[in-house]
């Protein structure tokens, strides 16, 4: 084909082709210019930092700069018995650098973590070194096995080895109730240390109930809303938007006031003889007052996807089912319910990713037996500031919210998404 | 919603069990919010109505909660809402102006990577608080700017933006783009025509994103709790403190004011929805 005889001209003599290229091109960069900014700001402020989350999470390069030699001279050491003169040559001289730091403290505590007991063996050698009792014309080896029979135990030169990588996957493992063991094999902690898992599969659970009940209840007086004439609805919408437009702490307040022991739901339950009234049931700081509190404060992200799905549908189609002979129950069941799905689907999905990551209110209705694992991640950055065993259970969970948000994002699109 | 003469008696009892169900469905949404109002004019200290109170005896009601709110010499409430809306003015400013002019280039239809773009953009609205605290705090931790107004602001305009971003886009999604296209053939430049002919016809759009990030940042506790130091107190942590350590009848005071505040803004919200539809020409 001789497309260069065919070739559209502009009236300026450049083929169209280019022209509306060049143009486009313009658009595009026109158009990203105006997105830029925010961007560059999320990514500086916020994308950077969650993946500073991760380094944080799996650093462990201290030790490796803390005894740079020690492990050079270990890499020709096969760890079944005990390394030779020149590895623990090299220890010596790393540890001699970090007595003159002040960081053999630090060291200490680092390798206590990674087996117990070298706390006091490093004290040991710490007073003989800060006494010069060492004599380096000798063999350092035969010296430093004679500072405790620890020294001399091959187990203790392995864990040192193990702590070589400048990574480690021990808050990952951790945070699973799992450790690696003397022979790098993932192994469990003991039974009645396991309380990450409890909280996991309880975080799990809570936003799961807390999913059903909203469906349960919202589904109904969504499809109420979209049903009933506009002047009813409209009315009736307003109790849907005030909570959720109102502020959680105050939402959370209420139900703390309601749900107490001498509250109004229990003054209620002992009016009509539920419960006597010298045995009124604790429903709060436990998972019932978490449930409830959650239910209701998530309940309008559950109403008002589902609200508009509902309202595009037509309600001849109801009439039409009828009319062809289905009771109203099948004309729902097999009508009306199937065009719901997109809206239950991003109801779900909003409520569940949200209560996932629930935290002011389970820390302050759920009690001990209430409390999330972002209640354990923010009593990590906040208290134990173990910051980068906090990253990397905020790393897990994040995980589970990207796979259900990537999910949200197929089925519905994210810039589907309706507020009020 | 009458039913027709010919239902029949199982579908009317079907019928009347599922109005009850959403009679209940509805007190539960809102009378949480009805049960401070009274408690708040509470004479006593105790959080749960008084013999008094349900005698409607005029004894058992006073102001002294909100004296309290307002002269209470070891009340903080009024650091605490002068930082608040300081915080929530220029966090909202922030997200509209960054956000709606986001929302320009992303509705352009010539915008590359339009996907994963505004899955970007939308991020911090759907991970979960506690991570995005985190993050922000380690952020804020390394410019120096934790224990600032500064870096409080900062962090709501990246927890504001989103749902400006939503708003914006959603209102032009129904844009006219002839329009713009006319003033420029009339000689506007691009400044000018958004100034102009854009902005106007979006604005009810803006404002109610603006209203959400408004919102989000004077309601914000996790990220403030990461970030804010003794100055930077704001009405959401001295109420979680509140709440924490003694619950006292001072925060139903305070609770009852922010849901008059947000009635207001939910009224706004919904004149500005209604005028929205109309400039965009959508009548249902």
């Amino acid at each position: 084909m001789s497309s260069e005889t065919k070739q559209i001209l502009t009236t300026d003599g450049i083929p169209l082709e280019i022209s509306l290229k060049k143009a486009e091109r313009k658009n595009k960069i026109k158009a990203f210019l105006l997105v830029a900014p925010l961007l560059l700001f999320l990514i500086i402020t916020y994308i950077f930092p969650i993946g500073e989350m991760f380094t944080r999470s799996i650093d462990d390069k201290m030790i490796t700069n803390m005894l740079p030699k020690t492990f050079k001279s270990m890499e020709t050491w096969d760890g079944k018995e005990l390394p030779s003169e020149e590895v623990f040559a090299s220890f010596l001289s790393d540890f001699k650098i970090l007595v003159e730091k002040k960081e053999h403290g630090k060291l200490a505590q680092r390798l206590n973590k990674e087996k117990n007991g070298f706390n006091t063996i490093t004290k040991k050698l710490f007073r003989q070194v800060k006494r010069n009792k060492i004599d380096e014309t000798q063999s350092i080896k035969e010296q430093i096995m004679k500072v405790h029979k620890r020294w001399r135990n091959v187990e203790y030169w392995q864990a040192i080895k193990r702590t070589a990588p400048p990574y480690t996957s021990a808050k990952y493992l951790k945070a699973m109730d799992m450790y690696l063991n003397e022979d790098n094999k993932i192994t469990q902690v003991s039974e009645d240390r396991r309380i990450h898992r409890i909280l996991w599969l309880r975080t799990v659970e809570v936003a799961f109930f807390v999913t059903v009940f909203c469906f349960l209840m919202g589904y109904p007086i969504a499809h109420l809303l979209a049903t009933l004439p506009m002047k009813y609805s409209n009315l009736l919408m307003i109790c849907v938007l005030l909570p959720f437009w109102t502020s959680l702490l105050v939402r959370t307040a209420s139900w703390m006031i309601l749900l107490q022991q001498q509250g109004v739901v229990n003054d209620f339950f002992v009016l009509i003889g539920l419960v006597s009234d010298d045995n009124r049931p604790e429903m709060m700081y436990n998972k019932v007052g978490t449930y409830v509190a959650m239910t209701q404060i998530l309940l309008p992200f559950m109403v008002l996807p589902l609200y508009s799905v509902m309202k595009t549908i037509s309600p001849s189609l109801m009439r039409a089912g009828k009319s062809l002979g289905g009771t109203p129950f099948v004309a729902f069941w097999k009508v009306y319910f199937p065009l719901t799905i997109p809206g239950i689907g991003a109801g779900c999905l909003l409520v569940f990713i949200l209560a996932i990551g629930y935290y002011i209110t389970p820390a302050l209705v759920g009690g001990a037996s209430g409390t999330l694992i972002s209640n354990q991640i923010a009593y990590h950055m906040k208290t134990t500031l173990d910051w980068s065993f906090a990253s990397a259970m905020g790393l897990m969970l994040l995980g589970g919210v990207l796979v259900i948000y990537w999910l949200y994002n197929k089925l519905v699109g994210v810039d589907n998404i309706k507020l009020g | 919603m009458a039913l027709p003469n010919y239902t029949e008696t199982r579908y009317r009892i079907w019928h009347y069990f599922y109005i009850a169900i959403c009679t209940f469905v509805f007190i539960f949404l809102i009378a949480p919010l009805f049960v401070i109002f009274p408690l708040s004019f509470n004479a006593e200290e105790f959080l749960v109505f008084s013999e008094g109170m349900k005698n409607l005896d005029p004894d058992a009601f006073s102001l002294r909660w909100y004296k309290d709110m307002v002269y209470g010499t070891k009340n903080p409430w009024g650091l605490a809402a002068k930082n608040s809306f300081i915080i929530a003015i220029f966090a909202t400013l922030g997200s509209v102006i960054l956000g709606t002019v986001a929302a320009l280039g992303l509705s352009s239809r010539h915008m590359p990577f339009k996907g994963i773009i505004m899955a970007t953009l939308i991020s911090p609205m759907i991970v979960p608080l506690i991570i995005s605290g985190v993050a922000i705090f380690f952020f804020m931790a390394k410019a120096g700017l934790a224990a600032t107004h500064t870096g409080i602001v900062l962090a709501h305009i990246i927890l504001g933006t989103p749902f400006v971003v939503i708003t914006v886009t959603a209102t032009l999604s129904g844009f006219d783009h002839s329009v713009t296209r006319a003033a420029a053939s009339l000689g506007s430049n691009p400044v000018n025509t958004f100034m102009k002919v854009t902005l106007p016809l979006i604005l009810p759009g803006v404002i109610s994103g603006g209203l959400f990030a408004f919102v989000t940042s004077f309601d914000e506790v996790v990220v403030v709790l990461f970030l804010a130091g003794l100055e930077n107190t704001t009405i959401p942590i001295q109420m979680w403190t509140g709440l924490r350590e003694q619950l006292s009848p001072t925060i139903l005071a305070v609770a009852t004011c922010l849901i008059v505040l947000s009635t207001l803004i939910l009224i706004s919200a919904e004149l500005l929805r209604r005028r929205s539809e109309r400039l965009r020409g959508i009548n249902r």
